[in-house]
């Protein structure tokens, strides 16, 4: 029997990291509160743009929260005893992550205050009336299964919980796209490719995520991860960065071959001002290729800076993909009348000139202050810290395995 | 210890209860009483099955520029806040011009909620606040609207909004809240009453109709069953209760 090698982590300046994190969530409550007592005119959103900046950053958090369970399962699940000291803190993440993703979405809704009509009146046939059940039983399953890893007495059992967690993370990121893939009145939506490519995108963004998390605690620790680990992690990223273009690569083709979705995609892709240039520049340049070219070119990848720098650029292009995906998608005007000029007092036919106002933006930018908050003082009340035996890993072969 | 104040407090209680209750069935003039006027509004029967109320417009009628039905909708339904932002002002009814640009022919139209008989609002709607009513009409429950605007989403027409202000001086008929969802009720407590929607009866060039689908004697449904109709983006096959002549 064996358990994840862990410990409690010491971090330097830890009120002020707490500090930090308090007030980027403080400001995000707050900017919420404001919104909820004025209304949404205070926000740039408007009745074509319904979901804007709050909706990125908190489907970003809840894609990357079951993402950021991939590191656990690949050692539970897969067993790849690299990963099993990770475990625990890949659960931890996996939690701190969807609980700011909520956190984020929940307060941006138009009614917050009836949150608990959203628990006591459920439509199963809505997407997000699944998230009712989808949610809860995750952070359920990841809590026991965080649990049974850092507990000696307990171990034997995460086996069963981590698999239980691994298929559940599938289900729920499965509903997190099928938000959008079982819309059929949008150009940008309706498409059975959205739910696979939600679940690729949150191995990419969910690791990008914790290798970002784990790389500050080393860096508080003094310490420095095993080279070979962080090879191995690297190439890990690289693989579902490159998956992730793969699906997005398809999910174009398959609207731009589509006559009668040509024209939205040659707004997203060419002709749409801040959607283009944030799908080349943000996604593409930014969010794949210099991930690629900083975990795969060897002069690159030595650096010992290469996987902070490949998740930082990833999460960037993930943020970037999805303003483009949910923004744009609404900010191109629904074709009602095909081949026809449309117009009307309530701007059919327009382009909608969405952009964020402070409010949201500092409640988007507040999840990502809660997600850094929660999980600062879980690493530093429990033992979540990797600790590799690597002489032990090397003995076995398992360091390469 | 505090067995005889319980005992005197329930005494009280059930004595208020009963005053209440007298004072309930108290007579203020011959045949009306406190308890029926309370009971007053209260709708006699449920919406029916065997209706389907529709509406069909014919657009060779409707004539650009002309905004009657959209002013007619904003007084019936206490529309009246202003936005700075127009295109976060509530929409139930709005005006859409359309151009044919191979041919030049133009139409103009109202563009409403099309009262679906599957309707996507009411698919998606976490809360089950999206209903639809047993004659069709489609409606938000504003007592458990969240304001999540995955309706907005899923809608194929843009026929719903959000309140995104405060808002005052409401018809006491047609209950809007700031943070929930809206859009054309068909004028519900109009046609319950009845009446015709307040944009059928203020159209000036009669182009448009309301009336029961399902009755085969209502003019709308001998006009639907002989002459050519559109439903927009009929593609989606969702059976739209508002059908277009003339595009």
């Amino acid at each position: 029997m064996q358990t994840a090698l862990t410990q409690r982590l010491e971090i330097p300046s830890f009120y002020t990291w707490v500090g930090i994190g308090a007030l980027i969530s403080a400001l995000g409550t707050a900017a919420a509160f404001y919104m909820e007592h004025n209304g949404h005119h205070v926000t740039g959103m408007n009745n074509q743009v319904f979901w804007g900046l709050p909706h990125v950053f908190a489907i970003f958090l809840i894609v990357a929260a079951s993402g950021a369970l991939n590191v656990a399962s690949i050692g539970t699940v897969f067993g790849k005893k690299v990963y099993k000291p990770r475990g625990p803190l890949s659960g931890l993440l996996a939690i701190t992550m969807l609980a700011a993703g909520l956190f984020v979405i929940m307060l941006d809704l138009g009614r917050a205050d009836r949150l608990i009509i959203a628990m006591t009146h459920v439509n199963w046939t809505s997407v997000f009336g699944w998230n009712m059940v989808l949610y809860p039983v995750f952070f359920g399953l990841v809590g026991l299964y965080a649990w049974l890893l850092l507990d000696r007495k307990m171990y034997a059992y995460s086996k069963v919980a981590g698999t239980a967690a691994f298929i559940w993370r599938l289900v729920m990121t499965t509903g997190t796209g099928s938000i959008f893939g079982f819309v059929v009145a949008r150009q940008a939506y309706n498409s059975a490719i959205i739910a696979p490519m939600f679940i690729i995108m949150s191995f990419a963004w969910g690791l990008a995520m914790f290798l970002l998390f784990q790389s500050a605690m080393y860096k508080w620790q003094g310490t420095q991860i095993n080279e070979a680990i962080r090879q191995r992690l690297n190439n890990v990223l690289g693989t579902f960065v490159a998956a992730v273009a793969y699906f997005v690569i398809v999910y174009h083709l398959t609207n731009i071959y589509f006559a009668k979705q040509t024209a939205f995609e040659h707004f997203i892709l060419v002709s749409g001002g801040i959607y283009p240039q944030l799908f080349w520049g943000g996604f593409v340049v930014l969010g794949t290729i210099l991930p690629l070219l900083l975990v795969f070119v060897p002069s690159l990848r030595s650096m010992p800076s290469s996987s902070t720098l490949a998740s930082i650029f990833t999460i960037l292009g993930g943020l970037a993909f999805l303003y483009v995906f949910i923004i744009g998608g609404q900010a191109y005007p629904l074709d009602m009348f095909p081949g026809m000029e449309v117009k009307s007092t309530f701007f059919d036919g327009a382009i909608d000139p969405y952009a964020p106002s402070m409010p949201e933006i500092l409640l988007s930018i507040g999840g990502f202050g809660l997600f850094f908050l929660l999980s600062l003082l879980a690493v530093r009340v429990l033992p979540f810290m990797p600790q590799d035996d690597i002489a032990k890993l090397q003995a076995s072969g398992a360091l390469h395995d | 210890m505090n067995e005889p104040q319980d005992k005197s407090r329930r005494s009280f209680v059930g004595t208020a209860a009963i005053a209440g209750a007298g004072l309930g069935t108290l007579a203020l003039a011959p045949g009306l009483h406190l308890i029926q006027v309370s009971e007053a509004n209260t709708p006699t029967a449920g919406a029916s099955s065997k209706v389907r109320w529709g509406m069909l417009i014919d657009t060779t009628k409707c004539a650009s520029g002309c905004d009657a039905c959209v002013k007619a909708c904003a007084t019936e339904n206490g529309i009246n806040e202003t936005l700075k932002d127009a295109r976060q002002g509530s929409q139930w009814i709005r005006k859409i011009d359309l151009k044919n640009p191979k041919t030049g022919q133009e139409h103009s139209l109202p563009m409403l909620c099309q009262h679906c008989e599957h309707p996507p609002c009411v698919d998606v709607c976490p809360t089950g606040a999206s209903m639809k009513r047993a004659d069709g009409i489609v409606l938000v429950d504003r007592h458990i609207c969240i304001g999540c605007r995955y309706c907005m989403l899923a809608c194929p027409y843009k026929a719903r909004s959000l309140v995104h202000m405060p808002l005052t001086e409401q018809n006491p008929e047609v209950p809007r809240g700031q943070g929930c969802v809206e859009s054309c009720t068909f004028c519900v407590q109009r046609v319950d009453k009845g009446l015709k929607p307040a944009c059928v009866e203020a159209c000036p060039e009669g182009a448009m109709l309301f009336g029961d689908l399902n009755d085969p004697n209502s003019e709308i449904a001998q006009r639907v069953a002989k002459e050519k109709t559109t439903q927009v983006r009929g593609d989606l096959n969702l059976n739209l209760g508002v059908r277009y002549q003339g595009i």
